[in-house]
C-alpha cells in the first residue's frame, strides 16, 4: 500500500480538483458544452483504470471526465476540447460528453445512455481476434451507469459477450438516479447481479466504493481474462452523484434525494479516506502537483486558437 | 432469369476480359470470396449467414473457406450486433454485418446514426469505421407492410453514411468490393427479386465507384432516373416506349449517396423530361433530393426548368394481398405510360401497353 495509496490519491484528486475547477469557472462560459461531473465517483474510474495497461481500453458514458483521467488521457487536451479549442481531443468536435483518446485507450464516448456497451463488445471481439495473431491478450472494460443497465441493448450485449467469451470486464456504476429518477421507481428488482449471472457470467458486488477494493477487483478479473483469453467477468460498483446530473450545483435543495444517505457517502469519501493514509509532506506534495497539472492544462487550453471554418467540412467521411 | 439482364450486361464495361454470366446473389458470392481472401481483417456476420441457405445463397460456402471467426451467425439482437460491428471496424477489422429483412434495420437506428455515422467526425478523425450494412428489401408476393420496406432515404439524411442499392449482378460485385474497401459505414441495400437476376461479370476483381450513376440505355426523349428494383421496371417500360417511338434514357444511380447529379443533369438537358421512379415513398425520398438538385442545378445555369414526374410506392402501407400489392407498386406499364405523358403532353391519345412477358415477381416462388 505504500506505493499505492498515494498513486491512487493523486489521481482521484486530479479528478476532484480539476471537476470542481470547471465548476468554479463554468458561469464564465469559457467551457462551451454541458457537463455531467463525477464528483464523488472518483474512486471508480481510478480503480478500474489503475490496474490496466496502456493499449486496454476504457469505454464510458457521457460522464467522462474521471474515466479518461483515470486511465491517462492527455489532460490538456481535454480541457481544450472543453473550451472548444483546436487542440482539443477532438479539434473541439466533440466537447465534453464524447471525450477521446484513442492513444491512452479512452474509446471515444456517448451522450445516448447504453450506447458505447455493444460498441466495446465489438472492441472486445477484436481484440480477441487479434490475440490469436499475437498471443498477448488485451481488454475492454465497458461502463455505464445504472440507467444504462435499462437499455435493450445491454442484455443483447450481456448475452452476446457470454456466448462468445469476450475479453472485456463491464462495469456499472450504480448511483441509483437517472437524472433525478431513483432506482425504486425504475427497477422491478435490484438484483443485477444475480440477472447477469444467469448468463454464467461471473459477478462482484462492491458496496462502498472502496477504491481498493475496486482496484483489486478489476485486477484480478483483468488477469485472469488475460491468462485464459476468456470473458467477460460483471462487477457492480455502488456509488453516490455528489452534484446535479448535469451542470456545476449541489442540487440537494431541490429535495428529489435523502440528505443521510449523501452525509453517509460524503463520510465515506475515498479522497478523504486516502489523504489520512499520507503523511502531511507527501499530501502537500501531491495538491501541489495536481494544482500545477490543472493550471498548465487551463493555460494550454485558454491559449489554443479556436478551430478555423474549413473544420466544419473535415472528418465527415474517411477518406 | 429477366429478359432483360443481357442488355444491362451488355451496357456495361466490355473492355473487361474474362466475363462469366451469373446470378445476383453469386456476384456478391464472389465478391465477399475474393475480398476475404484479399483482406483477412474482412469478416462477415449476422443472423443465418452460415446456415444451409446462405441469404439467398450470397454466403454459401464461406463457412467452409473462412472459418467460423470469419462467417458466423449472431443472436437476433440488431442493435448491439450492430454496435459490435462498429467496435470490430473501429478496430481495423471490415465487417460485413447482413440483415435478411431491411425492416429490422429500425432496431439498429440509434448505431448507425449515432455511432457508425459520426464516430470519425466527433473524435476528429481519431477513428474510423470501414462496416458494410447489407439489409434486404423483402418485396416479393405477399410480404407485408413489415418485410417489404425500402428505407434508403432515412439513411441518405445522415452525414457519414454512404448509401449503395446496385441492380444488376455487376453492379452488386463491384459496389461490394468497393463498400468492402471504404473506410466508411456504407449501406448496402439489396433487393429479394434481384438476387436470381442474371449479367455477365467479370471473373477478376474489380470495384464499381460509390458515387458514379450509370445511364444503363442511352436515349433522347425522356430521362427516367430508377432506384433499385425499379431500374428493372423501368428497363422493361423502355421497351414499351420503344414500340411507339420513343427513346428513354435509363438511368440507374447505383450509389443514392453520394449521389452522381452531374450524370443526371447532363441527360436531363438533352431530353428535357425527367421522370423518377423511386423503389420508395416519394415523401422526403430519394426521389425529392434528385428532383431538388435537379431545379438547383438547372437554376444555378439559368436554364429552362425542364418537364419532371415522379413515381413510388403508393402513399400507404404495403398490403399483403395480391391485388391491393400489385397497386402500390410502379411497374413497367404504368411508368411507360407516364413517361409516354411527358412526351407526348397530357391531351394525347390514351396508351395502353401490352402486358408485360415475364417480370421477377411472376417467377417468384417463395415462400422466404
Amino acid at each position: 500500500m505504500d506505493k499505492l495509496a498515494p498513486q491512487l490519491y493523486k489521481k482521484m484528486l486530479l479528478i476532484r480538483k480539476l471537476e470542481l475547477r470547471l465548476a468554479e469557472i463554468y458561469h464564465t462560459d469559457a467551457v462551451k458544452s454541458p457537463v455531467h461531473l463525477s464528483v464523488g465517483q472518483e474512486s471508480i474510474a481510478v480503480g478500474i483504470c489503475d490496474p490496466l495497461n496502456k493499449d486496454d481500453l476504457v469505454s464510458n458514458t457521457y460522464r467522462c471526465h474521471a474515466t479518461y483521467i483515470a486511465k491517462g488521457g492527455d489532460l490538456r487536451e481535454m480541457m481544450a476540447e472543453l473550451y472548444g479549442k483546436s487542440q482539443g481531443c477532438a479539434g473541439g468536435k466533440a466537447g465534453s460528453m464524447h471525450l477521446v483518446d484513442m492513444k491512452n485507450g479512452v474509446v471515444g464516448a456517448s451522450a445516448v445512455v447504453g450506447t458505447t456497451i455493444p460498441i466495446a463488445a465489438g472492441l472486445a471481439l477484436a481484440m480477441k481476434f487479434d490475440a490469436k495473431k499475437t498471443g498477448k491478450q488485451r481488454i475492454v472494460v465497458s461502463v455505464f451507469g445504472d440507467g444504462g443497465t435499462e437499455e435493450g441493448c445491454f442484455y443483447e450485449t450481456i448475452n452476446f459477450a457470454a456466448l462468445r467469451k469476450l475479453p472485456m470486464i463491464f462495469v456499472c456504476e450504480n448511483n441509483r438516479l437517472a437524472i433525478h429518477t431513483p432506482i425504486e421507481r425504475r427497477w422491478a428488482t435490484e438484483k443485477l447481479c444475480e440477472r447477469i449471472q444467469t448468463y454464467g457470467i461471473e459477478t462482484h458486488k462492491i458496496d462502498d466504493a472502496d477504491v481498493f477494493k475496486i482496484r483489486e477487483t478489476i485486477s484480478s478479473a483483468a488477469e485472469k481474462i488475460r491468462n485464459t483469453g476468456e470473458g467477460p467477468i460483471f462487477i457492480e460498483c455502488a456509488t453516490y452523484r455528489w452534484l446535479e446530473h448535469v451542470g456545476p450545483f449541489d442540487d440537494h435543495k431541490d429535495n428529489y434525494r435523502d440528505l443521510e444517505e449523501y452525509a453517509r457517502w460524503k463520510k465515506n469519501d475515498q479522497i478523504d479516506r486516502l489523504a489520512g493514509m499520507l503523511d502531511e509532506n507527501t499530501r502537500n506534495q501531491i495538491q501541489q502537483e495536481v494544482t500545477d497539472m490543472i493550471k498548465d492544462a487551463e493555460i494550454f487550453a485558454e491559449n489554443s486558437p479556436y478551430p478555423a471554418a474549413e473544420e466544419l467540412y473535415t472528418h465527415v467521411y474517411a477518406h | 432469369m429477366s429478359m432483360h439482364t443481357n442488355s444491362v450486361a451488355t451496357s456495361l464495361q466490355k473492355d473487361q476480359q474474362d466475363l462469366h454470366l451469373i446470378r445476383y446473389f453469386e456476384a456478391l458470392r464472389e465478391a465477399f470470396d475474393q475480398e476475404m481472401t484479399r483482406d483477412p481483417n474482412v469478416f462477415l456476420f449476422g443472423l443465418d449467414v452460415d446456415d444451409h441457405k446462405g441469404i439467398q445463397g450470397s454466403t454459401l460456402g464461406l463457412v467452409e473457406k473462412f472459418g467460423r471467426d470469419r462467417v458466423f451467425g449472431t443472436p437476433l439482437s440488431e442493435d448491439a450486433m450492430t454496435g459490435v460491428a462498429i467496435g470490430a471496424a473501429m478496430a481495423g477489422y471490415r465487417p460485413i454485418h447482413t440483415h435478411i429483412r431491411m425492416d429490422f434495420m429500425l432496431l439498429c437506428m440509434n448505431q448507425l446514426v449515432n455511432m457508425a455515422a459520426k464516430a470519425h467526425y466527433m473524435y476528429n478523425g481519431q477513428v474510423q469505421v470501414p462496416l458494410v450494412v447489407r439489409t434486404m428489401i423483402g418485396r416479393s408476393w405477399g410480404q407485408g407492410g413489415q418485410h417489404s420496406q425500402a428505407l434508403h432515404s432515412l439513411f441518405m439524411h445522415i452525414p457519414g453514411l454512404k448509401v449503395v442499392a446496385p441492380s444488376n449482378a455487376h453492379d452488386a460485385k463491384g459496389c461490394m468490393i468497393a463498400a468492402i474497401r471504404d473506410n466508411n459505414p456504407v449501406i448496402f441495400i439489396e433487393h429479394r427479386l434481384l438476387y436470381s437476376t442474371e449479367g455477365f461479370v467479370p471473373k477478376n476483381s474489380y470495384e464499381v465507384p460509390l458515387g458514379k450513376a450509370r445511364i444503363l440505355v442511352p436515349g433522347s426523349d425522356v430521362t427516367i432516373v430508377a432506384i433499385s428494383h425499379m431500374v428493372m421496371e423501368a428497363l422493361r417500360a423502355r421497351k414499351h416506349l420503344d414500340s411507339i417511338g420513343i427513346s428513354a434514357e435509363i438511368i440507374d444511380p447505383i450509389s443514392l449517396w453520394p449521389l452522381d447529379m452531374d450524370t443526371i443533369v447532363a441527360s436531363v438537358q438533352k431530353t428535357k423530361k425527367l421522370l423518377i421512379v423511386d423503389n420508395a415513398w416519394l415523401t422526403c425520398g430519394a426521389s425529392s433530393e434528385i428532383l431538388s438538385r435537379t431545379i438547383e442545378m438547372f437554376q444555378e445555369e439559368d436554364h429552362v426548368l425542364p418537364a419532371i414526374a415522379r413515381m413510388g410506392f403508393a402513399p400507404t402501407t404495403c398490403p399483403t394481398t395480391r391485388p391491393l400489392e400489385n397497386l402500390f407498386y410502379p411497374n413497367g406499364r404504368t411508368i411507360a405510360v407516364k413517361a409516354y405523358e411527358m412526351v407526348k403532353g397530357k391531351s394525347a391519345k390514351a396508351w395502353e401497353p401490352p402486358v408485360d412477358a415475364r417480370a421477377e415477381i411472376d417467377e417468384f416462388k417463395g415462400p422466404f
